[in-house]
Order: structure tokens, then sequence, then C-alpha cells
């Protein structure tokens, strides 16, 4: 299958560049059979990339070895569940992933659009053709999934053991979705821009794929921080690494985007703004897959160096350059409609919002970029690493947070000592009281924190002050119970209230991130069993080591576990008994590694041994140092290889000497195994006891709800009256639009 | 007052906080950060008491155990020539001979084994390990 594979991808190729072509003469011409044309190509092109998907998909289903990418990234004993997971491990399959939802996305938004804005339609179809002949000439000529080995081995290199994790194997595809939703926005932005139609029409059709992919690349980031605290053995979420750095960056600016919207929808400001941040958004998506994919800079996140990085820079060059022509071409239709009336207003807000995501953008770029920056000024390449970005973020995060509780609860245009009074004086109070409680708790070292609480527990009264207001006044129409008339008034604003819930998610997340940073409490120590560590008022004993050695379905060797049970108490009572392991995989076949010790040699991963609660986790992985193992081990290796030596070719190929062989060095391994039990030494564990984790994963989820929530579509009557409202609201009797209270904001367009 | 006033009242400001910004970031860059440097690169240019950023790869064979302490030697990518590391803290499960790592290091006292700082050794995330090109 592997020739028709890269058939497919040629054939995508010319039906790509058909595409663009078709796309472009209809659009010049005035042909809008050519256009449809274009369009179709994109389908065409779906159909082709579904298929090159499903052929390679099924090649890692049947461990067809032919295929490289197959043998590289798993192995006949890998599970189903990954093997379907691992074509995305590696850089041929995960290239073919990016173009294959690409053009889906593509196909969607061109399907959704195929009645509506035919010009910018049709500039929006070359451009995501033009992303996708990139992305398909990449897999075709630079990393193709559907080479092949003439000599496949019998057995594949398997996929890392780390990597086996439900977690890890959606976070990739999350942010590739991210990454290619974004170029939706950027084609249509194009479009508009080269059309010169560049009313909100464009936005309203695209806004949900911004916010769609807002959510996806959201999403994945937080799987992946939840993948490294939970699988990697280190104790962290985040660790400020470029290609980290470059999924958070397009989602910071996206994150501007999907509130400046609201003002040029809503005034007709910040036209300029707006597009810039939709081609600042897509050309940092593209950015960060050229960070994963060049090897530009030492990430542990990225691939290793590729010639992929010249192509990639020749096309970021063209998205900046021609972005900002673009812009500039077409800076007098981007004229506000409308100033801003006063520094107190939402707008305003929204304004200070933007550039403090946007300050965000540019610390982490820099910092992230500053390896390349200084080696062009000085010649010698500097990192600042994680401690550098400390006292630029966290600044700017509490900023953030005040206008995330601000933003919801001031009024538009213009704030009046009034609407001050009312929305503001419970939530700054509960911010206060907070702030005092904590203080007389003497939670007083970290005021960074501290602040951050404060400004969390605004944010969160100031929502629920909003969703108890649009429930009372919804039941002052309606006579509806309390919570029907809270969900329903959800239902009917869900853009509204989808957005406050994620305000509130945020708040309760950058809660989690503020008390776990500030707070952990962390001790590296050594012990035999029976012995004690003591971990912020947590007594930590060492009850017990434990092994255990794991086949395969074929009898082989899987891995050989350590591990300890440790109980955890705390003034005497106990608290909790945490189990962790540390698993060695064998490695493959390697000349100068002896039979017993490449059991050792291979990967290792660690099973955390985890407490969670509301308040606090506490963490642990055992460390088993080898050491004292290492004379047996070599002992092993030459008892095992003096009797290898000792058979002649012929015996060596029978398969009942070969079977003894393995038994016997199974029963030595397993002899080895049990000595971390018998003769148990001294091993190592990390002890964290980490304040309110916990609250990170909530709050993300909550995010995701609330995103969720925002995006989903509203009900077909809803829409047509809220159609029927904008259309009122667009032609005002009134040139000044009133300050929206609860009334007419229930009322908001979805 | 006069709105054109207020406009570039406002502009300055911005401006203002936006030069701030940019001065101390670039401050913090220069003074703050530590020199990327590959295995040979380190041996030529490593200063007592400066720290450098060791990248490349844990040469095959070369990771033990002393007490705390794990010694390994890191590779440089494009030269068969390697320095020894004793590190101490957090150790990544990724890491592994053969893997790509960065650490911090000092030039030590006495001996050639230079010194990583604590809790400073990063691993090559699994999910890009590349294996050989096929024959």
């Amino acid at each position: 299958m592997a020739p028709v594979g890269r058939t497919l991808l040629i054939l995508g190729l010319v039906v790509a560049v058909y595409g663009i072509c078709a796309s472009i003469y209809g659009v010049r011409t005035g042909r809008p059979q050519w256009v449809d044309s274009g369009r179709r190509a994109v389908y065409s092109l779906a159909g082709l990339m579904t298929v090159a998907w499903v052929i390679l998909e099924a090649a890692f289903l049947r461990s067809d070895f032919t295929f490289n990418v197959v043998w590289q990234h798993s192995s006949t004993t890998t599970p189903t569940f990954y093997k379907l997971a691992a074509p995305w491990s590696s850089q041929e399959g995960s290239l073919l992933l990016w173009v294959w939802l690409l053009s889906l996305w593509s196909s969607l938004i061109l399907f959704l659009t195929r009645r509506r804005i035919r010009d910018i339609a049709a500039y929006a179809t070359a451009v995501l053709l033009g992303f996708a002949t990139f992305f398909v000439s990449l897999a075709a000529f630079f990393a193709n999934p559907f080479t092949t080995t003439s000599t496949p081995p019998a057995q594949g290199s398997g996929l890392d053991p780390l990597l086996l994790h439900p977690t890890m194997m959606i976070h990739p595809p999350m942010l590739y979705s991210g990454y290619t939703l974004l170029t939706v926005p950027f084609a249509f932005a194009v479009g508009a821009l080269i059309t010169g139609k560049l009313g909100s029409e464009w936005i309203a059709l695209t806004r949900r794929f911004a916010l769609a992919s807002w959510l996806f690349l959201g999403t994945g980031i937080v799987l992946g921080a939840l993948w490294s605290y939970t699988e990697l053995g280190w104790g962290g979420y985040w660790a400020w690494d470029p290609v980290e750095n470059a999924a958070l960056m397009p989602w910071l600016c996206i994150t501007a985007f999907i509130h400046s919207v609201m003002i040029q929808e809503k005034r007709g400001m910040l036209k300029v703004w707006n597009v810039s941040l939709v081609l600042g958004s897509g050309t940092l998506a593209i950015l960060g897959t050229f960070l994963v994919r060049s090897g530009i800079l030492d990430s542990i996140h990225a691939f290793g160096a590729s010639t992929l990085g010249v192509p990639f820079v020749a096309l970021l060059a063209l998205m900046i350059g021609g972005g900002l022509g673009l812009i500039l071409w077409r800076r007098r239709l981007l004229a506000s409609e409308a100033r801003l009336d006063s520094l107190l207003s939402r707008e305003a807000v929204f304004l200070f919002q933007n550039l403090v995501l946007m300050g965000m953008v540019v610390v982490i770029f820099w910092i992230t970029f500053f390896p390349l920056i200084s080696e062009a000024v000085t010649g010698n390449k500097i990192s600042v690493g994680p401690p550098a970005f400390r006292p630029f973020i966290v600044p700017l995060a509490l900023v953030l947070v005040a206008l995330a509780g601000i933003g919801p609860i001031i009024a538009w245009r213009r704030v009046t000592a009034a609407n001050l009074r009312r929305n503001f004086l419970l939530p700054v109070a509960a911010g206060l009281a907070c702030l005092v409680v904590l203080l007389a708790d003497g939670v007083d070292s970290r005021p960074f924190a501290l602040a951050m609480f404060a400004l969390g527990t605004f944010v969160l009264v100031g929502v629920v002050q909003e969703l108890v207001r649009g429930a009372a006044a919804r039941r002052a129409m309606t006579r509806e119970a309390p919570p029907l008339a809270l969900v329903r008034v959800i239902r009917r604003n869900r853009r509204r209230y989808g957005g406050y819930i994620v305000h509130a998610g945020l708040a309760i997340l950058l809660i989690g991130v503020a008390a776990s940073s500030s707070f952990q409490h962390s001790r590296q120590v050594t012990l035999t069993p029976g012995q004690s560590a003591s971990v912020n008022g947590y007594a930590i004993r060492y009850v017990k080591p434990t092994e255990h050695v794991a086949t395969d379905r074929s009898g082989a060797l899987a891995s050989i576990a350590f591990g300890a049970v440790l109980k955890v108490s705390r003034g005497g009572h106990r608290v909790t008994t945490l189990r962790t392991v540390r698993r060695f995989y064998p490695a493959p076949l390697t000349p100068g590694v002896g039979p017993i010790s490449i059991a050792f040699a291979g990967s290792a991963d660690s099973v955390v041994g985890l407490q969670t609660n509301l308040t606090h986790d506490i963490w642990t992985v055992i460390n088993p140092n080898l050491a004292p193992l290492q004379g047996r081990i070599n002992q092993g290796d030459r008892v095992f290889e003096r009797l290898m030596q000792s058979l002649t070719p012929a015996q060596a190929a029978q398969p009942t000497v070969r079977n003894t062989i393995a038994t016997e060095q199974a029963v030595a391994i397993n002899g080895l195994s049990r000595q971390f039990v018998t003769h148990p030494w001294p091993v190592t564990f990390l002890l964290i006891v980490d304040p309110l984790v916990l609250w990170i994963w909530i709050g993300a989820a909550i995010i995701v709800f609330g995103g969720l929530l925002a995006l989903w579509p509203i009900p077909v009557l809803l829409r047509s009256r809220s159609r029927a409202r904008s259309a009122v609201r667009s032609h005002p009797a009134s040139p000044r639009e009133p300050v929206l209270d609860h009334a007419t904001a229930m009322r908001e367009p979805a | 007052m006069d709105p054109s006033r207020k406009r570039v009242i406002r502009l300055v400001v911005a401006l203002s906080a936006a030069l701030v910004l940019a001065s101390a970031l670039v401050y913090v860059s220069f003074t703050a950060g530590d020199r990327e440097v590959t295995a040979s690169q380190l041996l030529r240019v490593a200063r007592p008491g400066q720290s450098y950023i060791l990248a490349g790869t844990v040469l095959v064979g070369s990771v033990r155990r002393e007490g705390q302490a794990l010694v390994f030697r890191i590779r440089d990518p494009r030269l068969r020539l390697s320095v020894p590391v004793r590190y101490s803290g957090i150790v990544p499960d990724p890491f592994a001979a053969g893997r790509a790592v960065m650490v911090t290091v000092r030039e030590p006292s006495a001996g050639p084994t230079f010194v990583g700082q604590g809790n400073s050794l990063t691993t090559k995330c699994p999910s890009k390990y590349q294996a050989q090109a096929a024959s």
C-alpha cells in the first residue's frame, strides 16, 4: 500500500495546486464555476488525505514493518490503541496528520461559506490550499511517511514507554487541530484584505473557528502539562521550553482576538488590530510548527535538526511580509468607525487586556528566541531559561486576572458611579476579605501569590454575581425556578456566559498555579526500608520494596519494575499509602551490551505515587540505584556470553537450545530482580507536597466547559431572533448606543 | 480635555510602558543568561565560576551513580568528543544513554568533571525521538 500512499500525496499536491489556480482565476475573471471547482478541490484533497491517513493507520495496525515509520515507532507488542496513536510520534506521520486536519477544517469552513462571502472565500480557498501545498510537499519530498525498506526487521523499535499514556496520545492531535484551525481565520482575513470587504461578516463566519482553535490549543497545552506532571518523574507541569512556548504564543494571541473582536462587532473599532491578531495567530501557529520540526532551537520537544527549516522560513517570511503589505494597502478601509469614549469602559478593559496578552507574547517570543538573537548580535548563544520568564509573566498574569474580573462587570462605553457601586462592591469586598483572611492566617511570605488569590476571588465573585443577576432578571420576567432560570439564561446567551465561565476557570487555574509554584515543598532523600523522611509536616516512611518482572504476549521480557510502598502520616495519624515504581525496559540488541545488561539498558519510566485532594498533592517517585546489582549483572553477562561462545552456529540456531537459553536468562533476571526485595539497599525518592494542584486541572476543565458552551451553536429560532435584533441595532434611531444593562445584555447575539 | 490631546497622552503613556518593558527584557536577557555550548565549545571557553548550558547527547556506556550523584559524559553532536558531568538533583524519566540533554554546568575547582547545577537537567521529549534512518 506504500506506493498508493505516495501516489495519493502527489495527487494531493496536484489537486491543491489546481485548486489555487482555479480559485484565483475564477474570482479574478468573475467565473463562479471556477471558484466552485477550487472549493471542490479542497473537498477532494480532504478525501485523498483521508485515504492516505487510513493507509498509514492500517500499516501501523498490521505492524507492516516494510514502512520505515512503522518499525521505527511501533512493534507487534504495542497495544492497539497506541498503534493507532503512534503515527504522530514521528516527524513524517505528524506532518501527514497536519495536512489531513488542515484539509478537513478547510472543507468544513468552505462548505459553510459556499453561498456566502464568495469573493473572500475564493481567496481564502487559495490561501488554505497554499498551506496544504506546502505541507503536502513536505510530506511528499522531505519527510515521506510512505518510504519503505526492502529488508523489514522482524520486530519494530516500539513506541517509547513514556508515550504509553492516554493523555499524551490525545495531546498532539489537539495541538495540531488548534494550529490548523488558526489557518482558517488567517485565510479569510487575507481574502477580506484582498477584496477590501472588511465588514464584520467574514469575522462572524470564522469566529467559531478562532474559538475552536483556542479551545483545542488550550486543551492540548493542559493535557501536555498533565502528562508531564503524572508521567515524567520530575514533579512539574510547565518548563517554559521553546516548543511549549510555541503553543502558548498563538493561544495568547487568539485569546486577545476573541475579546477584541467583540469591540469590532459592537462598535466597529480596532479593525487593524483584529486583522493583525488573526494574521499574527496564524503566523505564530506556523512558527510553532517550524520550531518543532526544524531543530533550530535546542528544545526537549523538538525533532532533531532537519532540512525542513529553509522551507518554513520562506513560508513565514511570506506570511509576515504579505500580511503587513495587505494591512498597509488597506489601512484606509480599516479605519475605526468610533473612538474610545472613556478609559473606564469595557472597551478599554478589553484593549488593556489585549495589550497585556500581547505583552506576554512579546516576552515569551523574546526569551524563547534569545539564543538566536544573542548569537546574531554577540556570536554567542545565550539561554536565559525559566527564571527569566517569572519577573515579567507573573505581574502580567496578575494584571490579566484583574482585567478578567473587571471586564464582565464594567459597562460598555463609559462607567458611571452607580455602575461601579452596583457591580464592583461585592467582588472587591470579597477579594479584600480573602486578602485579610490570608494575611491573618500568616500567609504573607509570597506577595504575588497572595495578590493572585485575592484577584482570583474577585473574579469568581464577579462571575457568580453576573450569573445570579442574569438568572434573577429572567426569573422576574418568567417566574421560573432559580435553577431553571439560570440554565435558560445561560442557554440563551451561550457566548456571553460561556466566556464568564472561562474567566472563572482561568482564575481557579491561576490560583492553583500560584499556590503550587509558591508553596511547594520538595525533598530528595535516600532511604532504606523502615526509614522515614519529613516533608512539610508529613512523615513519609519507606515500608517495603517491591519488584515485578513483566513479559509480553510472546513471553519475552517486557519490563523490570522496582518499586516501593510508603506510608504517609501527619501528627501520628495515617494519611495515605503511596506506591511508586520505576520500570526498566530492555534495549534493542546493541553490540557491546551483555545479554543481562540489555534488560536494564533501554528506556525507563516512573509510576508516580500520588495522593491528590482539594488542598494538596503528595507526590513521589522512586529512583532505585542499580549500582549494587551491577556486579551480578556483569557476572550474568559473562556467564551467558561464555555459554553462547561455547555453542556451534548450528546449535545456536536450534529452537530448543535458544528456548533453553532464553528460559535460563529469564531465571537469572528474575533472580536479580528478587534481590531488590530480599536484600534491599538504599534508594532515592523525590518527595513533593504541593498545594492546590488539583485546582489547576479543575480550572482547566471549567475553561474547556465554558469554551464548549460559547462554541456550541444556538438553536435556529434564537439565532434568527438574534439576527433580527442585530439588524435593528445596526441601524439605531439614536447614534449613541445606550449603556447595556442586564435586560438588554441578555439578548445579545450569540 | 481636548480629545486629540487625550489621545496623544495615552499614546505617550503606552509607548513609555512598552519602552520600559522592552528595556527590562533586554537587560535581563543579557545579564541573567547562561551561554549555551556544546562539549567542544565548553572545553574551549570554560572559566571558573561561570556557568554554561551544556547541550549534547549522553555518551552510551558513560552513565553511572556515585552515591547521590549521577556521573555521565555529554557528547558533542558534531565531534567525537565528550565532557564528564557530575549531577545531583531530579533526573527526568526520559534521561538515558544516547538521548539529547541540556544541563547547566560550572567548571570544577579541581578535577576534570564539570559540576551540574541541581535540578537543571532536561531531556528530549520522548515524542520527538527519531530512530536511525532505514537501510
